[in-house]
């Protein structure tokens, strides 16, 4: 039972990873009809703007600028990331995908894939093939709950990450930009219409997905603190199976299926040979993907015509 | 000063001329027709007004200022609510939210205001809300304004499109076939709701229709479209004693 428990707990923790990843796919999906398949790569990218930001102040810190304490730098450092990457997705919506609205989509997926390896590529270029680690922040505390051993860390990306998709909930539903994106997501010719802007939803979206992928990279780091310019590209693919998984646009869907996917890759293990972690992982998610083709909350929809 | 005025407006997909200089001169609080076969470009004609093509030929006016080239939800803002031919309404959305979207440009309360209900907000929600209801009231689906669209029947869908055409505040209406695939009933109380806007908000209207009753019963005068060109212009009795519009609906007498 303690068993069980240890690794829920740490099944939570890597689901938050694909959960936070997966919604940036879901809302692309969802309000513009394409996969950004360079979104692992933006998270990538938040990893080391987070890396970046965190490091300068620290740097700052030891310099004695300003004696910030830790846990004050970690709060800077998602902020500022979040900030700065969210910039980065709109550049990537800008350059990448708005000259392709009406293309064909498989060459928006051509695009995402491209935009992926400039990414990864560059970042090689600046900052060499060596990889970075991530500055310790948090003194690592581990906390004794009845034999199950929980450490601060976990504690806090699960809790940060689960407030930050509630909050992400209540913006899709409270607020007027929210509901522009689910209108454009069922119809997107009499958005305009309505006196809306199209394009400062497709990149405040893209904005939204990039700044929660930048709080799982920087997660990633706390977690575990090595990073390297490819570490999006697995990750990535993964929660775009996730994506899939949770339905068309749909916020709850993305965080269960993260989640999800967290609980079976965590779980697989302990009954099969680690070898077969994936192996087995995703012939689940594909038998699922079988019985319920439009993932847990996706729709049939049809194709519509998009002006 | 016209409403609207259009002057040899023509536009070309490809090397096929789909409407060739076409004119129209709207007074504030008309209500005309256009009229014409399948494939005349009526709904053409609607998409270049409304921003979402851009005539290859010719000018749009809006209030004297020429529109041409500015962005739907710039036109949109500027006093000019369409409605479609196929009912294009977001399906898993109320009622209420639908008439809500058409007021975005006119919400001020901001981020704050809409996660922790500032009293900016609930006043601002309340406004929306009750001139929401009222235009709901006016097409008469307002008991229905928590459904989900797709629980709606079609006659109900056109009303709820309508109502959110309105909530955009347009000065001028353009009906894109509001009675498509209605029966008898529903054809009779559109257009009862269609007379009733005009009546009401002094609305000016330009409607499309397939159904030469509807449009010879509610519009003051009419255009027939045929092929890009208007073939015939005037009051219903003139529309219908044309030779060129009989030719083009019924084909030409063929004399043994």
């Amino acid at each position: 039972m303690e068993f069980f428990f240890q690794n829920l707990i740490n099944a939570l923790q890597w689901g938050s990873f694909y959960a936070l990843i997966a919604l940036g796919y879901s809302m692309v999906y969802g309000v513009l009809m394409l996969f950004n398949f360079a979104h692992g790569d933006i998270f990538m990218v938040g990893a080391y703007i987070g890396f970046g930001v965190a490091s300068a102040l620290v740097g700052f810190s030891a310099m004695g600028a300003l004696a910030l304490p830790n846990w004050l730098i970690l709060a800077l450092t998602i902020i500022v990331s979040m900030f700065l990457t969210s910039f980065v997705g709109m550049i990537v919506e800008r350059v990448g995908y708005r000259p392709l609205r009406n293309a064909p989509r498989a060459s928006a997926a051509i695009t995402g894939l491209m935009i992926g390896i400039i990414l990864e590529t560059g970042n090689l270029a600046l900052l060499g093939a060596r990889r970075v680690s991530f500055p310790s922040l948090i003194k690592s505390t581990t906390y004794d709950l009845g034999g199950v051993f929980v450490t601060n860390k976990k504690i806090m990306i699960v809790i940060v990450s689960l407030a930050l998709m509630y909050a992400l909930h209540r913006f899709v539903r409270k607020t007027k930009w929210g509901m522009a994106m689910r209108a454009m997501a069922f119809d997107f010719v009499v958005v305009p219409l309505m006196g809306v802007p199209i394009n400062n939803v497709a990149r405040m979206t893209f904005a939204l997905g990039s700044a929660l992928a930048a709080v799982a990279g920087i997660f990633f780091g706390v977690a575990y603190p090595v990073l390297d310019p490819y570490m999006g590209v697995l990750f990535g693919w993964k929660a775009f199976v996730a994506a899939i998984l949770g339905g068309r646009g749909s916020i709850l869907g993305a965080c269960l299926a993260g989640f999800l996917l967290g609980f079976i890759e965590i779980f697989v293990p302990m009954i099969f040979p680690s070898t077969l972690r994936d192996l087995i992982a995703y012939s689940i998610i594909l038998l699922i993907l079988t019985f319920r083709p439009h993932g847990f909350f996706g729709e049939p929809y049809s194709a519509r015509l998009r002006l | 000063m016209p409403l609207l005025e259009i002057k040899k407006m023509s536009h070309d997909f490809g090397g096929l001329r789909a409407v060739n200089g076409y004119d129209l001169t709207f007074e504030p609080g008309q209500i005309r027709g256009l009229i014409g076969p399948n494939g005349a470009g009526k709904t053409t004609i609607f998409n270049l007004i409304t921003g979402i093509y851009i005539p290859t030929e010719g000018d749009i006016l809006l209030n004297g200022k020429s529109i041409v080239g500015l962005k739907p939800y710039q036109i949109a803002s500027m006093g000019l609510g369409r409605t479609f031919q196929n009912l294009r309404l977001w399906r898993h959305m109320t009622v209420l939210e639908h008439v809500k979207m058409a007021r975005y440009s006119k919400i001020n309360y901001g981020l704050v205001g809409s996660f922790f209900g500032t009293p900016k907000r609930n006043r601002e929600e309340a406004e929306i809300d009750d001139l929401a209801r009222s235009l709901l009231e006016l097409v008469g689906v307002a008991h229905l304004a928590e459904q989900v669209i797709v629980n709606l029947p079609y006659g109900d869908q056109r009303r709820v499109e309508m109502a959110r055409a309105l909530a955009t505040e347009p000065r001028i209406l353009f009906l894109d076939e509001p009675t498509a695939g209605m029966n008898p009933e529903e054809l009779i109380q559109m257009m009862g709701i269609i007379r009733r806007i005009h009546n009401e908000l002094g609305l000016a209207i330009f409607l499309i229709e397939h159904r030469l009753k509807v449009v010879m019963e509610l519009c003051e005068t009419i255009q027939a479209l045929v092929f890009g060109e208007v073939i015939a212009e005037g009051t219903s009795e003139e529309i219908q004693n044309d030779p060129r519009v009989i030719e083009a609906y019924l084909g030409k007498e063929k004399i043994l």
